[in-house]
């Protein structure tokens, strides 16, 4: 189970890597979506896949009855994906507000901060 | 299936004995902000007492967090597990000399700029909550300075970047959302990276205990990778500290937002990635850092000479600023790239030194811009003439930020120096003192055009005395450069105990095993 995980990890990575590469915000906006869920599906992998066993304790017991599945990387995960859904509505609505603001979403375009035709200090006075 | 008939033997699982009333300071900084934070959210109408709250409550910031550093000087690091679960299972907040020290400044820097922002910050910018958003950056730095846990340290770092994205975009100009943009993404790039090498440390150590991984890292050495996951962590936390090739973020968003929230980011940010740095490079994987000596010191070198280059080139003082922002992490960087506790300690003083005076400088370029005309050196001038006292200050902050004594960045550049040639990378020294020198020139010629030149056509405001509020932020910190400049002693033997610390980490283990069981 781990290597089809791996390989689909990768597959994830790559398809974020070339999409935030993009000029467009959009296309990088679908980039930080689809990096989340890899980094996701990583944790989840490395945290080993063993069993289909939630890991619940059962009454009157001290300890799991058998074998369960690693609850830590669950615990990562849920907070990875409240983390990366928060970041993605901030950057969506920032992305929105350039847009409007700016008017464009080529990121070659956006020079407003760091404009082209600044002149170089004096040299004296 | 059998009900068990005995009681739990909790003392397996769980911490029994009453946490010492002391120790509630290594957790209490970071409660401290959070709750202010939610408080300051609530009243965000009440635009009046937004800073009196706020200034109150990072002063009681710094008082708890000196009161820690005395703590940690007293009885060496000190562990707080959360849930009282015992480590590695329960999140560790462990304080070593190095948070303690990184927390306090950064709190001094904070009530500073809580001060700066009485008179910088409009309503506006009170109503749209810079206040809460400053508090709880501070819950971030807290954090990630405290924090004895790996994942617990990447959520600090997502909790201040979330708050520094409030107060970039405070004000919404054109500027600061296209500044934002830039910084917002590579930033996310960058916190991301460190999620996926947290991934695979779990998946190598099966923990994420900070002690617990520094036990277990020497005799995993020959069977795990972790050379790579070193060089991840160095990817991802030199990007978070602007080191040159994943640097341009920086000098794309720093001159954007209001002056105090350039001078905030540039005293706390990039210093947490050092600190992580440190944390990760020197104390967890120190093997596995020498390896990556080298790439680390041409990063570093590179690092210094383009912020001093990039500094030479700008006209705009914020931007220059930003460019120094990157050198100053140059040095730090190399005194990594170096290793050793005496390079270390440079790095920690540095990192001091850095944060109060590179904040001071922000504040100070503010104050010139409003006085003598704004921010281009093309149309400056003519400070000298009516502020003399802002202008002997912003003269020592210059010094300070080059290097010279005897202001508070000339020890740890003597100390990273001597470490460079005592490290068999004389090389590295000269590209210090280089830079040093680089640095001197660029903000020689600040004072030059911006201070000494008459003005063209003076502004109304200009013969103005300067309101003590405005003033006293840089006239404090000011005063602690020379303070620190002039008697170094104490700093001095707290960086060295705090690198020792780090490099022979068993006070630190011991703190969070204090049985020394088995892993």
């Amino acid at each position: 189970m781990e290597p089809v995980l791996a390989l689909l990890t990768g597959i994830f990575l790559a398809v974020a890597v070339y999409l935030l590469l993009s000029k467009s915000i959009i296309r990088m906006l679908l980039g930080v979506a689809i990096l989340g869920n890899a980094v996701n599906l990583l944790l989840f992998t490395s945290g080993r896949i063993l069993r289909e066993v939630p890991p619940v304790i059962g009454a009157g017991l001290d300890v799991p009855a058998g074998a369960t599945a690693n609850p830590l990387p669950q615990a990562l995960i849920l907070t990875a994906i409240v983390i990366s859904f928060s970041f993605f509505a901030f950057l969506l609505v920032l992305s929105w507000r350039a847009y409007s603001s700016l008017g464009t979403d080529n990121t070659d375009a956006m020079r407003v901060a760091e404009p082209d035709d600044v002149q170089p200090p004096p040299l004296g006075y | 299936m059998a009900v068990s008939s005995s009681p739990a033997d909790l003392s397996a699982a769980l911490v029994l004995q009453p946490v010492a009333a002391l120790d509630w300071l290594v957790i209490l900084p970071v409660a401290w902000c959070l709750a202010i934070g939610a408080i300051l959210l609530m009243i965000r109408h009440k635009g009046a007492a937004q800073p009196l709250v706020a200034i109150a409550a990072l002063a009681v910031l710094v008082a708890l967090d000196s009161a820690l550093l005395w703590h940690v000087v007293q009885s060496g690091p000190v562990t707080m597990v959360m849930g009282r679960w015992l480590p590695p299972f329960g999140i560790a907040f462990t304080v070593d000399l190095t948070g303690a020290l990184f927390a306090l400044t950064s709190a001094v820097v904070a009530l500073v700029g809580a001060v700066a922002a009485i008179d910088d910050v409009n309503a506006g910018g009170r109503r749209y909550g810079f206040y809460p958003f400053l508090m709880l950056l501070m819950a971030g730095v807290s954090g990630a300075f405290l924090t004895g846990d790996v994942f617990n340290l990447y959520v600090w770092f997502e909790v201040l970047l979330i708050s520094s994205f409030g107060l970039l975009v405070l004000g919404s100009e054109r500027e600061q959302i296209d500044g934002a943009v830039k910084y917002g993404f590579l930033n996310l790039v960058a916190t991301t990276l460190f999620l996926i090498t947290t991934g695979y440390l779990y998946g190598i150590f099966g923990t994420l205990n900070m002690a617990d991984i520094a036990r277990k890292a020497p005799g995993l050495q020959s069977v795990a990778p972790l050379v790579t996951l070193t060089a991840l962590y160095t990817l991802a936390f030199a990007m978070k500290a602007a080191a040159f090739p994943v640097n341009f973020w920086l000098p794309a968003s720093y001159h954007t937002p209001r002056i105090v929230v350039s001078a905030l980011f540039a005293g706390l940010l990039t210093k947490v990635g050092i600190y992580a740095l440190i944390r990760i490079g020197v104390m967890l994987f120190p093997a596995e850092r020498e390896q990556l000596g080298q790439v680390l010191a041409i990063v570093a070198a590179l690092t210094m000479i383009t912020g001093s280059l990039g500094a030479l080139a700008q006209t705009d003082t914020r931007r220059l600023l930003g460019y120094l922002v990157i050198s100053g992490i140059g040095a730090m960087l190399a005194g990594i790239a170096i290793g050793g506790p005496d390079a270390i300690s440079g790095v920690i003083f540095y990192a001091v030194h850095s944060m109060l005076v590179m904040t001071a400088l922000y504040l100070a370029a503010g104050l010139a811009a409003r006085l003598g005309g704004g921010f281009s050196l093309g149309s400056a001038g003519g400070l000298y003439r009516h502020h003399l006292l802002f202008t002997a200050l912003s003269l020592m902050l210059f010094f300070s930020v080059s290097g010279l004594p005897p202001f508070s960045g000339f020890w740890p550049k003597v100390m990273l120096v001597k470490a460079a040639i005592n490290g068999d990378a004389s090389w590295l020294a000269a590209i210090l003192l280089l830079s040093g020198f680089l640095t001197m020139i660029a903000t020689g010629r600040v004072f030059l055009l911006a201070y000494w030149r008459p003005a063209e056509a003076q502004p109304a405001a200009a013969a103005e005395p300067l309101a003590i509020t405005a003033l006293l932020p840089v006239l404090a910190l000011t005063a602690l450069s020379i303070l620190i400049g002039l008697f170094p002693e104490t700093l001095l033997n707290l960086a060295q105990q705090a690198a020792s610390t780090l490099a022979e980490p068993s006070a630190y283990l011991h703190s969070v095993f204090p049985a020394g069981g088995a892993p």
